[in-house]
C-alpha cells in the first residue's frame, strides 16, 4: 500500500498536465479555424 | 493610392471550383472600420464570401501579403473573416478591399461595433469548467472503484485516504465547475422562480458537504465522484445548447454587421469620403455607384439610372428613376452614378423599419416554451418534494414503526440527509439536460451536410409543429434571377457578353452567366433605361431594349417576359429572351409538402399574371398577388388565430418582417441579409427539397427528444424509490447516472443518416 503514496501524486500530475494541455490548446485558440487549419497542411511553404 | 500588382493567378474565385466567383463585387470603402492596435498598427476585419479550400487561403492570403506596407494577414475559413493589419499610412485599405474582389471574392467590411461578441467567450469558459469536471470525474474514479471493489476487505484507514484525496479534488473541481449553475439558479431565486438548476446546485452543495462530512467521520458513503460526474455530464449538455444558440447569435450579427456597409459622403468641401452608415445625417449628398446599394432613404438630386428594388418589394422588373425622384435604402442602383440627398437617417430609413419589424416577431416568438423547458417546470417541484419527503421520512418513520412493533433502525439526522442527498443526485437531470440537446445537435448536423443551416435548437421544435406552407414568388419559388431561355447563337451569345459584362443590370448579368467565362468589351458606353454600346471588332454594337439597339426589328408579341437585342454591324439583329424560371423541383416540392398533409399557399408582391402562372406551374390552388409587407403579416396572424402553424418561406426584405412572425421561417441562402437573420433555417442552393428534408428531420427528432424525456422519466421512476427506500451507494448512483445519459445520447445518435459519413 505505501507505494500508493507516491503513484497518487504521480497519477494526478499526469492528469493535471493533460488539463493544462487541454486549456492552453483552447486558449491560444487552436479551436478557432478547424477548417482552415485542416486546408492548411495542403499550403508549401513560400520560402 | 498605390498601384497594385495584378495577381497571378489566372483563376478567377475558388480554384478547386467550390464556389462561383463573385460577380461584380461591391467595392465598399472600408475605412470607418480601420481600428488603431496597440502595437500602432492599422488592422481590419472583412468577411471573404466564397472561400472554401487551401487554395483560396494562398490566393488571397498571399495577394494581401503582397501589398505595400502590410504586416500580417490571415484568413479563418471556418468563419469567412480576414484579418489583415499594416503600417499606419502605407496604403489605402481600400487597396485590400479591391485586391480580394480582383481575386474573384466578395470582401465586405463589417462593424466592428456591432460583431464584438462574436467571439465565443462563454463557450470557451464552459469548455474549460467541462474539461476541468471530466478531469475530476475521471481522477476521482481511481479512488473510488477500489472503495467499491473492495468492499469488506479495505481497511478504514486506506477507504479514508481514499476519501481524502477524493475530496482535494472534488472540493475546488466541483466549486469551480459548478459556478454557471450556482449562477443561474441564484438569478432564478432571485425572482423567486425555480428552474433546473436549482436542484442541481442544491444537490452538488448537498453531496459534497455531506462527504465531507462522511469523510471527516469516517463513514462509508462519499459522493466526491457522483457530484463530478453530475457536473461533467450536465456540462456537456449545457455546452451543445450553448453552441446551437451561439452559432444562431453569431450569424445574425454578422448579417447585422454587414448591414452595416459604408456611405460614399460628398463633403461640401467637394471630396468624397466613405462614413459609416450610421453617420449619415438626413441632408447629406451621398455618391451612389452602379452597384451600390442605396443606404438610406433619399432623393435623386443628379443623373438618372435604373434600380432593382426586388428585395423590398419582390418585382423583378428594373425601375427607372431620374433626379427628384425618391428611392428608398435597399435598393440597388444598376446602370449609373448618380448624386443623391439623404432624407433620413439610416435608423428611420424603410430597412431599418422592416428590422424593427423583425424585432417584434422574434420577441413574440422567444415566449413560446420550449419542450426542455416545460419538462423543468414539472420535475423541479417533483424532485424537490420527493427529497423533502425522504428526509422527513426518514426522521420521522423509523421511531413511529418501532412504536407499532416494527424492528427498525433509527438512521437519525445524518442518515436521513443522505438518503435525501441521494435521491437528489440519482434523479439530477442529467438525462433530461442531454436529451433535447443531444437530439438538436445531431440534427442539426445532419441538416447542415445538406446545406441547411438551423440558427436556433427550437426552430426544429418549431418546425415539426408547422401545418402550413407560406411561400413567396421571387427568389423563393423561383430562382429570382432571370435566365436565358431558348436556343441562341453560341457567337452572338459570346460577343453580347463581352458587353454584358460592363453592367450591373440583371439581364446583362443573366447573359453573362449563360455564355460563361470570357473578356469584357474594351470602353462600353451605358446609357440608362437603354442599353450599352461599344465596337466590336471595328464594328458598332449595340446591346439593351429594342428600340435602343434594334430599332428596325419589328416586335412579333411572341414573349411577354423580359428581353434583350443585340445588333452588331451590319448583321441581322437577335433577341435574348429572359424568365425568371421555378426552381427545378418547385413542383415536387409542392407535391412533397402536400403527401405530408401540409397545404401551401403562394404570397407575392410582384403582379397578378405573373403570381398565377407561377402558382400554375408549381400546382399550388391558393395564391395572392401584390401583397405588401404588412399583408404577409396580417396573412401569418390571421392563419395563427386559425390554429395553423405556419411555416413561411422567403427571400426579400419584403418577406422579413413575415419571416420574423410566422411560427417557423426558413430563407435562401441567396435571400438580403435581413431575411437570414429572421429566418429560422436558411437553405443553399437552387432546390427547395433541404426543406422537405428538414421538416422530415424535424419531425424525427422530435420523435426523439419525447422518446429521451420518456426514458428520463422511466428511469427516474425506477431510480427515485430506490433513493428514498435508502438502497443507493455512491456505487449505484455513478452507474445509474452514467448510464441513464449513455442510452439518451445514443438515442439521438440515431437521427444520425445511415451509410453517410465525411
Amino acid at each position: 500500500m505505501s507505494v500508493a503514496i507516491y503513484l497518487i501524486p504521480v497519477a494526478l500530475f499526469m492528469g493535471a498536465v493533460g488539463l493544462a494541455a487541454f486549456i492552453w490548446s483552447l486558449k491560444s485558440g487552436q479551436y478557432e479555424d478547424l477548417k482552415g487549419a485542416a486546408a492548411r497542411i495542403l499550403i508549401d511553404d513560400e520560402d | 493610392m498605390a498601384a497594385v500588382p495584378a495577381p497571378l493567378n489566372t483563376q478567377h474565385g475558388c480554384p478547386s471550383g467550390l464556389g462561383p466567383p463573385a460577380d461584380g463585387p461591391r467595392l465598399a470603402d472600408p475605412s470607418p472600420f480601420v481600428r488603431r492596435e496597440k502595437d500602432g498598427r492599422d488592422s481590419l476585419e472583412l468577411l471573404v464570401k466564397g472561400a472554401h479550400c487551401a487554395g483560396c487561403i494562398r490566393k488571397i492570403e498571399g495577394a494581401v501579403r503582397a501589398l505595400p506596407g502590410v504586416e500580417n494577414t490571415r484568413l479563418n475559413l471556418t468563419t469567412g473573416r480576414l484579418f489583415a493589419s499594416w503600417r499606419p499610412g502605407a496604403l489605402a485599405p481600400r487597396a485590400i478591399v479591391e485586391t480580394v474582389g480582383r481575386l474573384g471574392y466578395e470582401a465586405l467590411p463589417f462593424d466592428p461595433e456591432a460583431s464584438r461578441h462574436s467571439k465565443d467567450e462563454t463557450g470557451r469558459d464552459l469548455l474549460i469548467r467541462l474539461a476541468v469536471a471530466g478531469f475530476a470525474m475521471m481522477n476521482i474514479m481511481m479512488f473510488s472503484v477500489p472503495v467499491w471493489s473492495g468492499v469488506g476487505e479495505m481497511g478504514e484507514g486506506a477507504r479514508g485516504l481514499m476519501h481524502w484525496v477524493s475530496a482535494l479534488i472534488a472540493l475546488p473541481a466541483c466549486l469551480y465547475a459548478a459556478q454557471p449553475f450556482f449562477r443561474s439558479a441564484a438569478a432564478a431565486l432571485k425572482q423567486r422562480r425555480a428552474n433546473m438548476d436549482v436542484p442541481i446546485s442544491l444537490g452538488v452543495i448537498l453531496a459534497l458537504s455531506i462527504s465531507v462530512y462522511e469523510t471527516a467521520s469516517g463513514g462509508p458513503h462519499a459522493y466526491f465522484d457522483g457530484a463530478s460526474m453530475l457536473l461533467f455530464f450536465l456540462l456537456i449538455g449545457r455546452y451543445l445548447d450553448h453552441r446551437l444558440r451561439h452559432e444562431a447569435r453569431s450569424a445574425a450579427q454578422d448579417l447585422l454587421a454587414l448591414q452595416a456597409v459604408t456611405a460614399q459622403r460628398l463633403d461640401p468641401d467637394g471630396v468624397v469620403r466613405a462614413v459609416a452608415l450610421r453617420d449619415v445625417a438626413p441632408g447629406d449628398r451621398l455618391h451612389l455607384a452602379p452597384g451600390d446599394r442605396v443606404p438610406v432613404d433619399g432623393v435623386i438630386e443628379q443623373g438618372a439610372s435604373e434600380f432593382d428594388k426586388a428585395i423590398l418589394t419582390g418585382e423583378t422588373a428594373p425601375a427607372p428613376a431620374g433626379a427628384g425622384d425618391a428611392i428608398p435604402a435597399g435598393a440597388v442602383n444598376l446602370t449609373r452614378p448618380l448624386i443623391m440627398r439623404a432624407t433620413r437617417a439610416a435608423a428611420e430609413s424603410t430597412v431599418a423599419e422592416l428590422a424593427r419589424l423583425i424585432e417584434a416577431g422574434e420577441q413574440a416568438r422567444a415566449r413560446r416554451m420550449r419542450i426542455a423547458d416545460k419538462a423543468a417546470s414539472l420535475y423541479v417541484p417533483v424532485v424537490h418534494t420527493l427529497a423533502a419527503l425522504t428526509f422527513i421520512g426518514w426522521l420521522a418513520a423509523p421511531p413511529l414503526l418501532r412504536a407499532w412493533g416494527y424492528d427498525i433502525a433509527d438512521l437519525g439526522l445524518r442518515g436521513a440527509l443522505l438518503n435525501a442527498v441521494a435521491v437528489l443526485i440519482i434523479t439530477c437531470p442529467c438525462a433530461l439536460g442531454l436529451a433535447v440537446p443531444a437530439v438538436q445537435i445531431v440534427a442539426t448536423a445532419r441538416l447542415f451536410r445538406r446545406g441547411v443551416l438551423v440558427k436556433s435548437g427550437d426552430a426544429l421544435e418549431r418546425l415539426a409543429q408547422a401545418d402550413y406552407v407560406v411561400l413567396d414568388k421571387t427568389g423563393t419559388l423561383t430562382l429570382g434571377r432571370p435566365a436565358l431561355v431558348g436556343a441562341v447563337d453560341a457567337a452572338a451569345l459570346r460577343e453580347a457578353a463581352s458587353l454584358a459584362r460592363a453592367s450591373h443590370h440583371p439581364l446583362a448579368r443573366a447573359l453573362v452567366e449563360a455564355a460563361g467565362p470570357g473578356r469584357p468589351a474594351a470602353e462600353v458606353i451605358e446609357h440608362p433605361g437603354q442599353g450599352l454600346e461599344a465596337s466590336l471588332a471595328g464594328a458598332p454594337a449595340r446591346l439593351g431594349r429594342r428600340a435602343f439597339a434594334a430599332p428596325e426589328a419589328g416586335d412579333d408579341g411572341a414573349h411577354a417576359g423580359p428581353e434583350l437585342w443585340f445588333k452588331h454591324g451590319e448583321a441581322a439583329p437577335i433577341r435574348f429572351r429572359f424568365e425568371d424560371k421555378l426552381r427545378p423541383d418547385a413542383a415536387a416540392a409542392v407535391a412533397a409538402f402536400r403527401a405530408r398533409g401540409i397545404d401551401v399557399e403562394l404570397l407575392s408582391g410582384d403582379r397578378p399574371e405573373a403570381v398565377e402562372a407561377a402558382a400554375r406551374a408549381a400546382g399550388i390552388a391558393t395564391w395572392r398577388a401584390s401583397v405588401s409587407p404588412q399583408d404577409k403579416i396580417a396573412r401569418l396572424a390571421a392563419l395563427a388565430a386559425a390554429g395553423r402553424r405556419p411555416l413561411m418561406i422567403g427571400d426579400g426584405l419584403n418577406d422579413a418582417a413575415a419571416l420574423a412572425a410566422a411560427h417557423v421561417s426558413a430563407a435562401p441562402g441567396a435571400a438580403i441579409g435581413a431575411s437570414q437573420a429572421a429566418a429560422d433555417l436558411v437553405f443553399q442552393g437552387e432546390r427547395l427539397s433541404p426543406i422537405v428534408e428538414a421538416l422530415d428531420v424535424a419531425r424525427k427528432a422530435e420523435r426523439r427528444v419525447i422518446e429521451n424525456l420518456g426514458f428520463s422519466a422511466l428511469y427516474n421512476l425506477i431510480a427515485a424509490p430506490i433513493a428514498i427506500f435508502g438502497f443507493v451507494t455512491p456505487f449505484i448512483a455513478a452507474f445509474a447516472m452514467s448510464s441513464s445519459s449513455l442510452v439518451v445520447t445514443l438515442n439521438a445518435l440515431r437521427l444520425r443518416e445511415k451509410g453517410r459519413s465525411q
